[in-house]
């Protein structure tokens, strides 16, 4: 019983000290007030003041920050278009990582591990620097125009670095493994005895992988899916590296914030509005899952 | 920035190898900043390992500054964000008794400095500049004639200019607190408004020809002027001039140029503060101390091409550095040159909220 209980404590405490006491820091900075001071926002907490001082700490919080949010239309396209660059992304990299991980999935098993060595190998190198590769590949004089120039297939350098495009490609090629490997875990899985069997009562091969084999993945199309949509979503380096000015995210407004208008108030509450956004979906979603599961039993 | 990304390499492989023993110490300069065999005479003079970042905005600087704990024993901010600093309580009083060399600065720039730090009680100049236009000498005459107004503002923000460039490649400094000031003083107003009714001026001034700007940016433009990917950028003098030479190293045809505005440029002055929680003061003052050693300040303006604070540096410094106008601005020049103050948060949000608009058209 007690190891019992041990076991379930360790993820239950390694939650509270890494991820719930950190957010409600951030919570607290988005109750305070922006100061000149170091750190700069104030009240600080004074637990020598003790129980008075701790009052005075709680009064002068307040939900102005949140209020601000909404008097500036900025925050909501920021955050819209980085839903929008997300979910696309996302899409693009399920509808490339899913063919590798099929294809990964019916090699002959003695090239899986290499298969799989291949996919994991780029993170052998720096994320930085893979990013700060494709400014050399994608750039006016970079290798993919001056290629595509030799070829005669293009006789103006095209623009893609600095644009939209290029924070597509920067995104799909980073989270690709995150979407290849949770589908490959479970179409590895896959009893080829039921693909046989849905052939046997009739289906093409087409339909049976449509009912059959996507079906039964998609434990690992929605993994590969959170795993890529939810770093996306407030991705930075990529947008910063890879896409001009133009290219509005919440990653580079939060930083704005921050480190632009030293006011860490309202960044912790664009931080926080962004866990919301996150979050409620997926309890939504989780919920939901939990309820077909016990409809179907 | 590609050295800049080298340099943080480096600076991280050599803090990894150092023994836990010996003595250290942090310093954060801008990148592409300084003669890096000065770092390596640094250690050999006093024995004290130097482990050297970088960085390329201030707002990056002065985030860990206000943060605090950021480790570093000596960074480089710029005045007005070094004024800002002081008063948040980021830095502790120089020990000037352990700086011989002080002796060396030169009034005519402390003099001004006086203005972000009285004294100099927090503060030493490291270098000082202008912010001004680089130019692709070949590519702008071909895109606007022989006459083009190479020294004044109106090629950046007079969009008639600004539509025949755009194809050549035109980058902005993405500092606010650089192009806000060029933008009034092209309209003829207070470079050093902070007012709403200005900012606004300002921002239509910096629409109009917005659509021309390939990128804001304030580090990429050293490789790019000198590659000859763009023909026009507004930033720091040093740099574009660092651009010319690498320009020249290269030996690829391009001609690179820097220009005061004859209608006015910002003069600003990067100094050497040393943070209030400082792990080692004391090789902080080394430092700082053998930086404005008279060699050293000459050493490190001959290689970035920066003017220094430093009146007794003078006599070592290059003639194409000591001798050019464009580093060393004549007394007329120099009467043009104006400084601006810091933005109080308020005022910085209106600035912060209209650049993001400026920049991304939201």
């Amino acid at each position: 019983m007690l190891r019992r209980l041990t076991l379930i404590l360790i993820p239950y405490l390694w939650l509270l000290a890494l991820f719930l006491v950190p957010f409600l820091i951030v919570v607290k900075i988005s109750l305070s007030d922006v100061a000149l001071a170091r750190p700069p926002y104030m009240p600080q907490l004074d637990l020598a003041a003790g129980l008075s001082g701790l009052k005075d700490f709680f009064s002068q919080l307040d939900l102005e920050n949140f209020w601000f949010l909404t008097s500036d239309d900025l925050y909501w396209k920021a955050y819209l278009s980085s839903l929008k660059i997300a979910a696309f992304s996302t899409l693009i990299t399920l509808l490339v990582g899913f063919p590798i991980s099929y294809a990964m999935a019916s090699a002959r098993s003695e090239w899986r591990p290499t298969l799989m060595m291949l996919v994991i190998l780029p993170f052998w190198t720096s994320f930085l620097i893979r990013v700060y590769s494709w400014m050399g590949i994608l750039s006016q004089n970079g290798l993919l125009n001056s290629f595509l120039l030799w070829t005669g297939l293009i006789h103006e350098p095209l623009t893609i670095l600095n644009t939209p495009t290029a924070v597509y490609i920067g995104i799909v090629y980073t989270y690709l493994p995150f979407m290849i490997l949770p589908i490959y875990a479970t179409l590895e899985k896959l009893d080829i005895s039921l693909l046989e069997a849905a052939e046997d009562l009739g289906c093409s091969r087409l339909t049976a992988f449509w009912l059959v084999t996507v079906p039964l993945s998609k434990p690992g199309i929605i993994a590969g899916c959170f795993l890529v949509f939810i770093p996306a979503l407030g991705e930075f380096v990529i947008p910063s590296l890879l896409g001009g000015s133009r290219t509005l995210m919440i990653g580079k407004v939060l930083w704005e914030e921050f480190f632009n208008n030293r006011d860490w108030p309202v960044a912790s509450a664009v931080a926080v509005v962004l866990l919301l956004i996150l979050i409620i979906p997926i309890i939504l979603f989780q919920r939901n899952e939990q309820k077909n599961r016990e409809a179907g039993q | 920035m590609k050295r800049t990304m080298l340099s943080v390499t480096a600076a991280l492989a050599l803090s990894a190898t150092a023994a836990a023993a010996q003595e250290e110490v942090h310093v954060y300069n801008w990148s592409d900043y300084i003669d890096e065999s000065l770092l390596k005479k640094f250690e050999d003079e006093t024995g004290i390992k130097l482990v050297y970042d970088v960085f390329d905005s201030n707002e990056l600087l002065e985030t860990k500054m206000l943060a605090g704990g950021s480790g570093y024993d000596v960074v480089v901010p710029t005045g007005t964000f070094l004024q800002r600093q002081i008063a948040a309580g980021s830095f502790q009083k120089l020990d000037k008794s352990k700086l011989p060399n002080l002796k060396n600065m030169w009034d005519v720039i402390q003099k001004r400095t006086d203005t972000y730090d009285p004294n100099g009680d927090y503060s030493i100049n490291y270098m000082w500049g202008t912010t001004g236009i680089g130019i692709n000498v070949d590519k702008v005459k071909e895109a606007l004639g022989d006459d083009a107004p190479v020294n004044s503002l109106a090629l950046v923000f007079d969009p008639k200019n600004m539509e025949k460039l755009a194809s050549c490649g035109v980058m902005f400094l993405d500092a606010p607190t650089e192009m806000v000031p060029a933008a009034l003083t092209y309209l003829g107003l207070n470079p050093d408004a902070h007012d709403k009714d200005s900012l606004d001026k300002a921002e239509k001034a910096l629409e109009a020809v917005r659509p021309y700007i390939q990128k804001f940016n304030s580090s990429e433009y050293i490789n790019a002027l000198a590659n000859g990917d763009i023909c026009v950028a507004f930033g720091w003098s040093g740099d574009v001039l660092q651009a010319r030479d690498r320009a020249a190293e290269a030996d690829n045809g391009v001609k690179v140029e820097y220009n005061i505005p004859k209608e006015g440029a910002l003069m600003w002055f990067d100094q050497m503060a040393v943070p209030v929680d400082a792990p080692n003061p004391d090789g902080a003052m080394k430092f700082l101390n053998f930086i404005m050693d008279a060699h050293n300040a000459a050493a490190a303006s001959n290689y970035v091409y920066y003017a220094n604070g430093n009146k007794a540096s003078q006599q070592y410094l290059n003639d194409d550095v000591i001798g050019d106008p464009a580093i060393y601005p004549d007394q007329e020049t120099l009467d043009h040159l104006y400084t601006v103050t810091p933005f109080d948060a308020k005022d910085q949000r209106n600035l912060t909220r209209m650049w993001t608009k400026v920049k991304s058209g939201t």
